[in-house]
């Protein structure tokens, strides 16, 4: 069995008294493509918050090939290759759609102006946004922000991709079209974590599923069991979803 | 470095800009010396504010600190009867390390917070300057060894210094526009925690910028001492000049190569023509010419589209974002 490129060792977050992150152990194998799911407020942010270095966590080790990284600032984690989408997209709105992307593959991807050009044209056209490279980023529409977020993170070189919500928002058909540049990233090596609180998203992507409630794994495992597990149907999907999913 | 043919024609017009002043220097009278003198220090002063209030974003107030501090060490150091050059060394290296100290401890504030913490600096850099009698003469100031020569040789020489020291600047600004550091100033600007999502170190690069900025500053304080030959606190550090700086460049266009030096030649006009025609009411008409030109051009005269310029309110909000290149 290969070694976990990622690992979280009991990883607890406080907030004053709220546990938004509560004794959460799990390991991510190489090239996989997580699900992680759970109702609003379940501390999925919180988790990516505390992969990338954006919170410190109050106890518990975080584990990166081999090494902890509790310790590490964002910038340091993110050059590692550790990336991260934000939930609530966050371009640089001042900057060309291009410009963005270079920011990724110039820092993080360590290349010089010019590599660095070449790969995030390419991240572009990854991602469909290659027509809009000139545009400022403040002008995209939605859905084209989300992508350009996802170009962002691939011009980054990363290992390890977290997708925070990149679906919420999208219409259907831009989902399905999200889902097929997904499953070709992970094509590519990149272990996938992605957060979702649609659980379409979740069957159709992932092999293996956690399931947060208030902060702690409720359930973890191949999608259809995760899916199936009493537990998860009664705190979080309700019956009607998991008769729908089970017929 | 991406050097594109307009940025290199850009570059090139500057330099000549530059070379063009510096063989001018031996055909102007003392006045124009005088005023083409300022004019560089200005320059120089908006190139260092650039760096940090233009391409990083944060609104320092604090340039003439640093500008105080490279005078006063300039002034202590030569009265050691150390050579001019020495002490101008000693000036940038002093504006350095206290920005280095500083700036760790600013940086964190954001806005109107780092607005307010910088000049919180000048006063107490000018209470310091004030009571501290043994290292800076206190209150009565400080004499400064003054340059031998005629009039004409010692007003060309200093013209042609802080000449130097304006190309200097625009280097540095140059070199800072087309390299990474530059770049992740930019990203800095807009967006801090997506900026170290890409991997920039934040802390570092906004250290490094107030760090240079304050080294340029404090070399400018410090040929502006040699020159004058007598500083005070009132004078070094003084309060409306580091207000004035910011103007100056946004009058310009901020985050660009040419900002700076626009933005305080057209300063130094408009000063010199309302002085001379409105004596009295100088500083209003100057405040009212500032305000009206900031209402309308907010992206300064680079940052601004010509051609519809006239009575375009609507475009204020967008015009008003500093531009990436110049
Ligand atoms: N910076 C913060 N300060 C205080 N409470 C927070 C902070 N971030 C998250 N929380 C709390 O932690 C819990 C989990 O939130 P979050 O991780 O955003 O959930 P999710 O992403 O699953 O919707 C919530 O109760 C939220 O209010
Ligand atoms: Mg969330």
């Amino acid at each position: 069995m290969a070694e976990p490129i990622l690992e979280l060792r009991n990883v607890t977050r406080t907030f004053g008294g709220v546990r938004a992150t509560d004794d959460v152990s799990l390991a991510f194998m190489p090239g996989e493509i997580v699900g992680l799911i759970g109702p609003n407020g379940a501390g999925k942010t919180t988790l990516v918050n505390l992969i990338s270095g954006f919170l410190p966590v109050s106890s518990g080790e975080i584990r990166y090939e081999g090494r902890s990284i509790v310790r590490q600032a964002p910038h340091q984690i993110a050059r590692a290759g550790i990336a991260r989408t934000f939930q609530i997209v966050q371009p640089f709105a001042q900057m060309t759609v291009l410009e963005n992307v270079m920011a990724g593959s110039i820092f993080a991807g360590a290349l010089g102006l010019k590599a660095a050009r070449a790969k995030a044209v390419e991240a572009l056209e990854f991602v469909r946004l290659a027509p809009f490279m000139d545009m400022p980023a403040s002008e995209l529409a939605l859905a084209n922000r989300k992508r350009l977020e996802l170009a962002k993170s691939l011009a980054m070189n990363p290992r390890v991709l977290m997708l925070d919500e990149v679906n919420a928002g999208l219409n259907s058909s831009e989902i399905t079209e999200a889902l097929g540049m997904i499953r070709a990233i992970a094509e590519r090596g990149i272990t996938i974590i992605v957060i979702e609180h649609l659980i379409r998203v979740v069957a159709e992507l992932a092999e293996r599923a956690v399931v947060l409630h208030h902060g702690a794994v409720l359930s973890e495992g191949p999608v259809d069991s995760v899916l199936k597990d009493p537990r998860v149907v009664e705190a979080y999907l309700g019956n009607r979803f998991a008769r729908r999913f089970a017929g | 470095m991406i050097l594109d043919r307009t940025f290199l024609l850009k570059i090139a017009v500057g330099l000549a800009l530059f070379a063009l002043a510096a063989f001018s220097a031996f055909s102007l009278d003392n006045y124009q010396l005088q005023v083409g003198t300022s004019l560089a220090m200005l320059a120089v002063l908006c190139y260092a504010w650039n760096l940090v209030g233009g391409y990083m974003g944060y609104p320092s107030l604090a340039t003439i600190t640093f500008f105080g501090i490279g005078a006063y060490t300039d002034g202590i150091v030569q009265n050691l009867d150390q050579a001019i050059g020495v002490a101008w060394l000693a000036a940038a290296i002093a504006g350095a390390a206290i920005a280095l100290l500083l700036g760790a401890a600013l940086l964190r504030l954001k806005g109107h917070y780092f607005a307010i913490g910088t000049i919180a600096t000048l006063e107490v850099a000018r209470e310091i300057a004030n009571n501290w009698d043994a290292l800076t003469g206190g209150a009565i100031g400080l004499n400064i060894p003054i340059q031998m020569g005629s009039p004409e040789f010692v007003g060309r020489f200093f013209f042609l210094v802080m000449l130097a020291l304006a190309v200097a600047a625009f280097l540095v600004t140059v070199v800072v526009d087309r390299t990474r550091f530059g770049f992740g100033l930019r990203c800095i600007r807009q967006n801090e925690q997506a900026a170290s999502m890409v991997g920039i170190d934040v802390v570092r690069y906004k250290v490094a910028a107030f760090v240079l900025s304050g080294a340029l500053s404090a070399a400018a304080g410090g040929v502006y001492a040699s020159m004058v030959a007598y500083i005070e606190p009132k004078d070094a550090f003084n309060l409306v000049k580091t207000i004035e700086i910011p103007v100056m460049v946004m009058l310009g266009g901020m985050g660009t190569i040419f900002g700076p030096l626009i933005g305080s030649a057209f300063y130094v006009v408009l000063n010199e023509f309302v002085w001379a025609n409105f004596i009295n009411w100088h500083s209003g008409i100057l405040g009212l010419i500032i305000v009206g030109v900031i209402y309308f051009l907010p992206g300064g005269v680079l940052g601004t589209r010509w051609p519809s310029a006239k009575g375009r309110m609507p475009m204020r909000a967008r015009a008003a974002q500093p531009r990436t290149t110049a």
